[in-house]
């Protein structure tokens, strides 16, 4: 049977249908459809993990215990994974172990543009490149068995443009795979010097032998046309060469680390003139060049996706001349939405003009006008470490004119380490926890501040402020962000404080609690000043009417969270109905 | 036959379930089927995009600068932001609904009404349609992207029992008479 399904869905579908049991994985664009459609089958334990590292060391146990495990993650998270993966390159596997990682060429939901093939070469694993949806499905099934016969993690990369569009895909049942049972085998599960020692050697010849297997796997397809010009790609990238250079000669590659050097020598000696096309780094092109391979070069830039126009130019081959784009037309950017429990916080910081420590998520759309009240976002985690790293600095007076602001998904993934560091070190911070209890961004996730598990079982739900206060914090204020001027008075207050303060905000995403949406608010036409102080709080739901220098709520957009009237000066804002 | 359509409008107007169905029905039609779309951040009001792309074989999900056959605005101005993947001979189903973006919420910007006016010159074929007073007259305000689906698909050689079908399997049971009645007043427009 055939279905279109988008990438993510594909590799969801793969997992199920190479027999896998557990799946762990930590929310990120574009990587977190996967998991959330792994969730359908029944068969397959799933679970969002706390952070990456977390998520690959329960595949890694899975595996360990005999089974299929996959852990999926986008680029940065696997920064986090990084010291898992690099030894558990050594230790290889029982169960087949997949880590599906998703880059962000162009960066459309990211803070950086990395790379993630470098990861291939700097663990020693064979990745897997697949171009389209049916691909991604069938590589994650032949993934799982090269990862059971080379034993070793295989990495299958995905990019924005595959997780994200959508394709034909033949459907097949799922296979069961007998359980190998937990192997108990010390100088391979052990990683003491003398074993690592050992599985280092191992790791080495493992990787001369997937050369090998490469050079002749049915990963790589050649097609041959004209004999001018020949065409090394893989994945998205080969879509675009096919489109812009139909007369060329092409050798797809979709086992892209280690690469098939001889099978890729013995293509350049039917062409003319080589070239490679692939996205970001010059990974495939430096390798190459490093074994002595003739290839041409092409001014590529290495930043941002490439595109069918992008390789013709390439190519000096003429492209279509496209309308003239219009400028300066009124941006959409992403805006936190109406009812958000961060505006109220941020309002007030913006007030007080403290500088933020920020992270990411929702809460970094802080950033944009009006509210302007982010100053710094670095990682997952990092403004809290950042905010005892300015605090220190200083010896504690940029501790008084600053704050570090982190979601509840964030501060459990990586932000809980920093605080107990600012904790333990003495520091004078001032934390600012945005409980909303979801991870928001990535698509409204349960975390353990929910109580919920993926599949929506009741479950523990962290007690954030027991927790600050088991680190030994003392100053552990809980406020309500709608109420403006009391987030004023306990920001002051912590700020000024010569010791370690937490804030934690205690209202829902309007995603995570539908039923805290009630009555809209409007506005008394007669009443309102136009003094502007309820649209420089960035609502969505509220306009200003520029010929009657009023303010307007459009009242279908409202979610009726209170947080207008209280910045009202004028009492202009009423909400509908009793409630 | 090729159709490369490029069907766009805010975070929450339906764009992506939208391009799902058109891909699908080309699929169920016998064709090769690719869409690709950037959304991660779209639910927070911002601009979304879809590209679907119809042929005997599809290679880049990605439709080139000035190789749009068909526009799909579902808002009144975003054509004006993807003006440069319509080629001459391009057609632009516009749904004249506004929704003004923040910087106009505010009062510091104007929506381009002007422009709107003088940029529809540059396409062969224009059909407008007010997918809100549509959806109205459906009994379902939440369907009006269904009616955009409509007029699109009277441009498109796809049987219309297709289209229905795919529309009842990918819509909630409980809305499919109103965004099957927003299909075909779409259709008849």
């Amino acid at each position: 049977m055939k279905k279109v399904l988008s990438g993510n869905e594909a590799i969801a579908r793969g997992a199920y249908e190479a027999g896998v049991r557990v799946v762990s994985s930590y929310p990120g664009t574009p990587s977190s459809e996967i998991t959330d459609f792994v969730k359908q089958y029944k068969e397959i334990y799933c679970e969002w993990a706390v952070n990456e590292k977390v998520a690959v060391e329960v595949a890694i146990g899975a595996s360990l215990a005999g089974r299929r495990a996959m852990s999926c993650m986008k680029h940065v998270g696997l920064n986090v994974a990084a010291d898992p993966l690099m030894t558990l390159s050594y230790t290889g596997v029982n169960g087949g172990l997949i880590i599906l990682v998703a880059d962000d060429p162009n960066m459309f939901s990211s803070q950086n543009e990395q790379d993630s093939r470098n990861y291939a070469r700097f663990a020693k694993v064979p990745m897997l490149e697949p171009s389209d949806s049916n691909e991604a499905k069938e590589y994650v099934k032949k993934g799982f068995e090269i990862s059971e016969k080379f034993c070793t993690p295989v990495i299958v990369r995905s990019v924005t443009r595959l997780s994200h569009s959508m394709s034909a895909v033949e459907l097949n049942e799922r296979v069961e795979v007998e359980p190998k049972g937990l192997e108990n085998n010390i100088p391979k599960w052990v990683m003491v010097p003398a074993n690592a020692r050992q599985r280092h050697i191992f790791v080495e010849n493992r990787l001369k032998e997937l050369e090998h297997f490469n050079n002749s796997s049915d990963f790589i397809t050649e097609e041959i046309n004209d004999s001018e010009i020949g065409i090394i790609t893989s994945g998205i990238p080969y879509h675009y060469v096919k489109e812009a250079m139909p007369e060329a000669s092409i050798l797809k590659l979709g086992m892209v680390w280690p690469l098939p050097v001889e099978r890729i020598k013995e293509f350049a000696k039917k062409v003319k003139k080589l070239y490679v096309i692939e996205e970001l780094d010059p990974f495939i092109e430096t390798e190459l060049r490093a074994k002595g391979v003739k290839l041409r070069k092409l001014n590529r830039p290495v930043n941002g996706e490439l595109s069918v126009d992008a390789v013709k130019k390439l190519f000096r081959k003429k492209t279509v001349k496209a309308k003239n784009p219009i400028l300066n037309l009124p941006n959409r950017p992403p805006n936190m939405c109406p009812g958000c429990s961060h505006r109220g916080m941020f309002y007030a910081i913006n007030k007080l003009k403290l500088f933020a420590a920020g992270d990411i998520g929702c809460y970094t759309l802080g950033l944009l006008p009006p509210l302007s009240a982010i100053n710094s976002t670095v990682c997952m985690g990092a403004s809290v470490s950042m905010a005892h790293g300015i605090d220190r600095a200083s010896g504690g007076e940029y501790a008084k004119k600053s704050v570090a602001v982190i979601g509840d998904s964030t501060f459990f993934h990586t932000g809980i380490n920093g605080l107990l560091n600012s904790a333990y070190n003495k520091g004078f911070s001032t934390v600012i926890i945005l409980d909303n209890r979801i991870t928001g961004m990535t698509g409204h996730q349960p975390n353990p501040g929910t109580g919920i598990t993926i599949r929506g079982e009741e479950g523990p739900k962290v007690n954030i402020e027991m927790l600050c206060r088991a680190f030994g914090i003392k100053n552990v204020t809980t406020v309500d962000p709608f109420d403006v001027d009391e987030c004023v008075r306990v920001l002051k207050e912590e700020t000024a404080r010569e010791e370690l303060s937490v804030i934690i905000t205690n209202r829902p995403c309007i995603f995570a609690d539908r039923t805290v949406i009630t009555n809209p608010y409007y506005i008394k036409e007669d009443k309102c000043t136009g003094c502007t102080a309820c649209t420089r709080l960035g609502c969505p739901a509220i306009s200003w009417d520029a010929k009657k220098k009023k303010a307007l709520i459009d009242e279908t957009l409202c979610t009726g969270c209170s947080l207008c009237p209280k910045v009202c000066r004028f009492d202009a804002i009423f909400q509908r109905g009793d409630k | 036959m090729k159709y490369d359509i490029l069907m766009f409008g805010v975070g929450g107007q339906g764009t992506v379930l939208s391009s799902d169905i058109v891909c699908e029905v080309a699929l169920e039609s016998g064709f090769d089927a690719k869409k690709s779309e950037i959304h991660g951040m779209a639910q927070r009001g911002g601009s979304v995009v879809s590209h679907v792309r119809i042929a005997e074989k599809v290679f880049s999900p990605v439709i080139a600068l000035g190789e749009a056959d068909i526009l799909v605005s579902f808002e009144q101005m975003e054509f004006l932001r993807y003006i440069e993947y319509a080629s001459d001979n391009s057609t632009l189903i516009l749904n004249t609904n506004k929704i003004f973006p923040p910087g106009v919420l505010s009062g510091k910007e104007e929506y381009p009404d002007k422009i709107i006016r003088q940029k529809l010159k540059l396409f062969k074929y224009v059909k407008t349609l007010d997918a809100l007073d549509i959806a109205k007259s459906a009994g379902n305000m939440k369907v009006a992207g269904m009616a955009v689906v409509g007029a699109l698909a009277r441009m498109l050689t796809f049987k219309k029992d297709v289209w229905e079908n795919v529309i009842k399997g990918k819509v909630p049971s409980k809305t499919i008479e109103s965004n099957i009645k927003a299909f075909n007043m779409g259709y008849n427009i």
